[in-house]
């Protein structure tokens, strides 16, 4: 026999904003993010933890979306590609993206930019050793990583700069 | 097909008793092996129980006594204390050697160990340091060493209505030091074709008094491997001691052929990363990095 099972509601903060949402018990908040919220920022790569193509951040700290249960977001604030940008004014890290032309078909530059995000927030003057490391998790098919790496650092030196 | 549950109980008792309720639930920490064996159709579970709502299982602390660990704090919380991987380097950096930034960012030891792959990073440096596994259920808890914990690929002593909730790390005896290396082809996102860990105690002259030797993936379950520490324990590392432990590690080691590497490669390299776990173990106890 089937049994319907009703669908979960999960009460949650979504970039600063509360949002409500329906799930499944198995569903991803990948998937929810995407079909139940609208927010297609965050990408599909994998599905299995390897790309980092789906990477958020929930209470502050990375996480790849995939392996996140949408229903665990009750509570839980999740920041996502589409709250990295502050009151219009793009990141630093998505800014030098533009400025090195650091993606080609853009795919992984969400995850990526989010993980680069949350390296800056631990480690704000990295060295290229732990901007490699620290990313390792996010995966690029086109451009390549030496650009991404270049855009990283540039960053994290204009962020030193406007602090000092 | 019925729908998937989601429970998130927010006490022990409450995960046993959903535990019994559905003996197809299974428990979920941070889900990074859980999800995708889901995804694949390796695991068919009726309900995905979170014990991430549960206090005890997603803190942990640090007394004289040593270190409780709830079995789902992720790794990259635990790797953010100062005072973790100043008393225990060797688990930290089995910790920090995990999947990726993201994944690190969901995994726990307490998953790593319930996983139970022979190639799993952390339980070698925790059996090192005589860490043990305090198990809930509807019987009350018991506390078993580490290395009795997994018993076969993908398998526990976990019972029906069971669950692992501390890792308990005893505090390190003065002297002392850990240390935890692997070979993988690539430097970093893969998985070990060999582990191993080492621990051990000096006296003030720098001889060797204690020692535990642990490897992995050369075998379905961690190996703890006596005869090398034996080899080690009175000695100050010289090179006959550093020889005679390698031996017995490469002896003690019963791999598999298989894509990451040939039993014959890994029995060498069990030898070598024992050797070298153990040097940089010595090196740490006598106050060095």
């Amino acid at each position: 026999m089937v049994t319907e099972v009703s669908r979960i509601h999960v009460d949650t903060t979504i970039n600063s904003e509360p949002v409500e949402f329906l799930c499944d018990g198995s569903q991803s908040l990948l998937s929810a993010l995407r079909d139940e919220v609208g927010l297609t920022g965050t990408k599909e790569g994998c599905s299995t933890g390897d790309c980092g193509a789906c990477s958020i951040l929930l209470d502050g700290r990375l996480v790849p979306s995939c392996l996140v249960l949408a229903a665990e977001a009750q509570g839980r604030s999740v920041t996502t590609i589409e709250g990295i940008a502050q009151d219009g004014h793009l990141h630093p890290v998505q800014q030098q993206f533009l400025q090195h032309a650091a993606l080609q078909c853009g795919i992984c530059t969400p995850g990526f930019i989010v993980a680069a995000k949350a390296l800056l927030d631990a480690i704000p003057n990295p060295t290229e050793t732990e901007a490699r490391y620290w990313l390792a998790g996010n995966l690029c098919r086109c451009t390549g990583y030496d650009k991404i790496i270049r855009a990283v650092m540039d960053a994290a030196a204009e962020t030193q700069k406007a602090t000092v | 097909m019925s729908a998937i549950r989601y429970e998130a109980p927010t006490s022990i008792p409450d995960a046993i008793r959903l535990m019994q309720a559905d003996p197809a639930a299974t428990v979920m920490a941070g889900g990074t092996d859980l999800l995708v064996q889901f995804r694949a159709g390796i695991k068919r579970p009726s309900a995905f129980i979170d014990i991430k709502r549960i206090p005890d299982l997603v803190r942990f602390s640090i007394d004289p006594n040593g270190l409780t660990l709830g079995a789902a704090v992720s790794a990259a919380e635990l790797g953010e204390s100062v005072e973790f991987k100043r008393l225990w380097p060797g688990i930290a950096e089995a910790a920090a050697l995990i999947g990726s930034t993201q994944i690190q960012g969901r995994g726990s030891l307490g998953g790593n160990l319930c996983n139970a792959s022979p190639a799993a990073d952390t339980p070698c440096p925790l059996i090192v340091n005589h860490a043990d596994c305090v198990i809930a259920g509807p019987e009350g808890r018991r506390s078993i060493p580490v290395e009795q914990f997994v018993i076969a690929p993908g398998k526990t002593v976990l019972k029906a209505g069971e669950f692992l909730v501390t890792i308990r790390v005893p505090r390190p005896r003065p002297i002392t030091a850990d240390a935890y290396l692997r070979l993988t082809p690539r430097s970093e996102m893969d998985i070990a074709v060999v582990g191993c860990a080492v621990s051990l105690t000096l006296d003030t002259n720098g001889v060797c008094t204690a020692a535990r030797v642990a490897l992995a993936a050369v075998a379905p379950t961690p190996v703890l491997v006596p005869e090398a520490a034996q080899a080690l324990i009175g000695s100050r590392l010289d090179e006959d001691a550093l020889s005679r432990a390698a031996a017995a590690a490469s002896a003690a080691a019963r791999p598999i052929d298989d894509k990451r590497g040939t039993i014959v490669y890994r029995r060498q390299i069990a030898g070598v990363l024992t050797r070298r776990a153990a040097a940089i173990a010595w090196r740490r106890a006598k106050g060095g990095n």
